[in-house]
């Protein structure tokens, strides 16, 4: 594994770039391909890949609270809640917006309300921010149920979807490939439009969403070897040092906070627009634990990870369908299970790996029990 | 604001809010002792409720009190909350032993003993919300189907207990409730005097004063946390006998709202104190069905996690403060 690794990090740049563009395209191409095994028997693969990279947008968002702040948001589907809501009564309950418009105006609605939720709540102590925030989602939501300019519990219906290229028949198609025979062929009965935004094939809003991942997960590279990435990994390690040395911690709680709001905001408006319709069962707490389950088994505070423990949320329930009732059971047992034995997650970040190694040496040194250290002293 | 029926109902409005109340503070005992002790939300104490629910249902299910009335239909009770406790007890040890102990050997971050809570909480809940697929993999459906058979819908044992109605100063009141306020308040002054007087309660002051310098005097803090969870599990019990008494029907997710709420009661009153938990349940279940009497029905729920940020917000010490460790608790 780790030669692997340093092999990839000693190629040349251009190698590099073009490894990842390669893997971007196969990504993109997944349901064209509908390879046997990953497809989805009985559900729509381009749907269930869509909702897969909802759940990683939502990861990567929720990371940023939890993982690079270290903050416990149990909640956070409030935020989905409250951009897919925007969305919803801009384009369909109230207003006619097109939904490129509505977009931001849900994004921007999305984190001021996380900036109002984190102004106050941000200074309770960090188990104390775990329930404030629990208490957030389900007010949001019960709010909906029983509010009738919200849609109570009937919902909303008729939301905008995003606006097709090339008309209804699309610019060009793309055909399938159909493994049904033991070899792939190309399928031109089963055809993807591009770029149509209809009804039936989701694949066009899976690209929608992969390109958003893409942008995103761009986004966090930038921020996370910031200035900004930094303060909140010295917030996240020891508060008072942190704010000893300069770092206004309670500022950068507020920004990892907002910058969670937006991107779940962001997902939320994506995630209304592709259903068409929402209610206020679109946003049970359940969700706001199915998103902290995808962070912390994936390893909160390392992106990829984080990236394949929403994969495996959102994936399996769909794969293995006739084990969708024990998803609950299974998630609840996972996070146990990690959180007495592998507590840093799946994939912990290159920096909790160091940083244990390094106390871990500090300690041999101190405790003096490291024979070959003591050898190589007398030496 | 339906002010009308918030002030002809008062009286009664305030004894029901006081009888929910006192359940929320049986239940919030076990958040703010070990709370007090380890610093940790025990969020997997509202299923530790959940099962005692369950097993008061069950008992009273096994024994017949469909059919029983009198000195008999009491036995029944009796035996039921008996069955509630046991159970409660042990899920509740069970649940440290399993979902605890690991971490808090290791000293594990107090957000990975939190979400190790979540999980376990899931995984208890979902239990008993599959209990009729586990059954048929053990080849019981058919035996246990009263049991298991309605796995993820109500349960319930209305009409077993039909208590009157009491005309006190011309308010009508529910004697249900005032059994339940009565016997809150006084498992709540039984064990604030255990933890005052016993050597175990004060072991378990001690613990939470200084765990360092408790073990150095010869407290052991495995029993200690162990004790604290026993006691939270028991009274968990009792609440739970209390709730059915008053509500009658139980599911396998009831736990989590009650747990939120038990939880804001422990915040109201002062996390980690004892007497506090007392004084935030009343608060709460009082604020929580006026508050639903003024806005309707709807917003109550609402009410509580209001009431909670707004708490957390504005006096995070709570109503009396917090302290199982200080002479007081």
């Amino acid at each position: 594994m780790s030669k692997i690794k340093s092999a990839l990090a000693a190629m040349p740049k251009p190698v590099k770039i073009a490894l990842w563009v390669l893997l971007a395209l196969l990504a993109y191409a997944l349901p064209l391909l509908e390879p046997p095994f990953i497809t989805t028997p009985g559900v729509d693969f381009g749907g269930v890949l869509f909702v897969v990279t909802m759940y990683m947008l939502v990861a990567l968002g929720l990371n940023i609270v939890v993982g690079y702040a270290g903050l416990l948001d149990l909640g956070y589907v409030g935020f989905y809640a409250i951009g897919a809501y925007t969305v919803a009564i801009l384009t369909s309950f109230h207003a006619n917006w097109p939904l490129l418009l509505a977009l931001p105006v849900a994004i921007v609605a999305t984190t001021i309300s996380g900036v109002l939720l984190g102004a106050p709540t941000l200074r309770v102590r960090g188990d104390y921010l775990a329930i404030v925030t629990l208490g957030f989602g389900e007010i949001i939501r019960l709010v909906a149920v029983n509010t009738e300019w919200l849609g109570e519990r009937k919902g909303i219906s008729n939301i905008a979807r995003p606006p097709s290229i090339g008309g209804t028949e699309g610019v060009f198609e793309i055909p399938h490939l159909n493994w049904d025979s033991g070899v792939p062929l190309l399928d031109f009965n089963d055809s993807t439009k591009f770029l149509v935004f209809g009804v039936l094939d989701q694949i066009p809003y899976y690209w929608m969403g992969l390109t958003v991942v893409i942008v995103v997960l761009f986004a966090d590279y930038l921020i996370k070897n910031s200035r900004v990435g930094r303060a909140w990994e010295a917030t996240r390690e020891d508060e008072d040092a942190a704010e000893l040395m300069g770092v206004p911690t309670f500022r950068f709680k507020l920004l990892a906070f907002a910058t969670g709001a937006f991107i779940g905001g962001l997902a939320g408006a994506l995630y209304a627009s592709r259903q068409n319709f929402i209610n206020p069962d679109s946003f049970l707490l359940l969700f706001s634990i199915l998103f902290l389950a995808a962070v912390v088994v994936g390893g909160q505070g390392n992106r990829w990870g984080v990236l394949v423990g929403a994969a495996l949320v959102a994936y399996l329930p769909q794969r293995f369908r006739e084990f969708d009732d024990f998803r609950v059971l299974v998630f609840g047992l996972a996070l146990v299970v990690l959180a007495v034995l592998r507590p840093e997650g799946l994939f912990p970040p290159k920096r909790t790996v160091r940083a244990k190694q390094l106390e871990h040496e500090l300690d041999e040194l101190e405790e003096g029990t490291d024979s070959e250290g003591e050898e190589k002293a007398r030496a | 604001m339906n002010f009308e029926f918030f002030f002809n109902n008062l009286p009664s409005l305030t004894v029901s809010g006081l009888a929910f109340g006192a359940i929320y503070a049986l239940i919030a005992l076990g958040y703010t002792m070990v709370y007090g002790v380890l610093q940790l939300i025990n969020f997997a104490h509202s299923e530790v409720f959940m099962y005692g629910t369950f097993a008061m249902l069950w008992t009273v299910m096994a024994l017949g009190g469909a059919d029983a009335d009198g000195v008999e239909l009491v036995a029944i009770l009796l035996a039921s909350l008996v069955a509630a406790m046991a159970l409660s007890a042990i899920v509740a040890l069970v649940l440290e032993r399993v979902a605890y102990r690991p971490l808090i050997k290791r000293n594990a971050p107090r957000l990975i003993a939190l979400i190790s809570a979540i999980g376990a909480s899931f995984v208890l809940a979902e239990l008993m919300g599959l209990r009729d697929r586990v059954a048929g993999w053990l080849g019981l459906e058919d035996d246990l189907s009263d049991y298991v058979g309605k796995a993820r819908i109500n349960n319930s044992i209305a009409g077993v207990v039909e208590a009157p109605r009491w005309d006190i100063g011309g308010v009508s009141v529910s004697s249900i409730d005032i059994l339940v306020i009565l016997s809150a308040v006084a498992m709540m002054v039984v064990v604030d005097q255990f933890v005052r007087r016993s050597k175990l309660g004060k072991g378990i002051r001690a613990t939470a004063q200084d765990p360092e310098t408790a073990s150095m005097m010869g407290v052991n803090p495995t029993r200690t946390i162990q004790m604290t969870f026993l006691i939270g599990g028991l009274m968990a019990g009792v609440a739970a006998f209390l709730y059915m008494l008053k509500i009658e029907t139980t599911k396998f997710d009831v736990g989590f709202l009650l747990g939120v709420k038990a939880f804001t009661a422990a915040v109201l009153g002062g996390i980690g104190n004892l007497r506090g938990a007392l004084l935030g349940g009343l608060v709460l279940g009082v604020a929580e069905i006026w508050g639903s009497a003024l806005l309707g029905t709807e917003w109550r729920h609402v009410v509580a996690f209001v009431l909670l940020v707004v708490i957390l917000l504005f006096r995070p010490t709570g109503l009396l403060g917090e302290s199982l460790g200080k002479a007081r608790a």
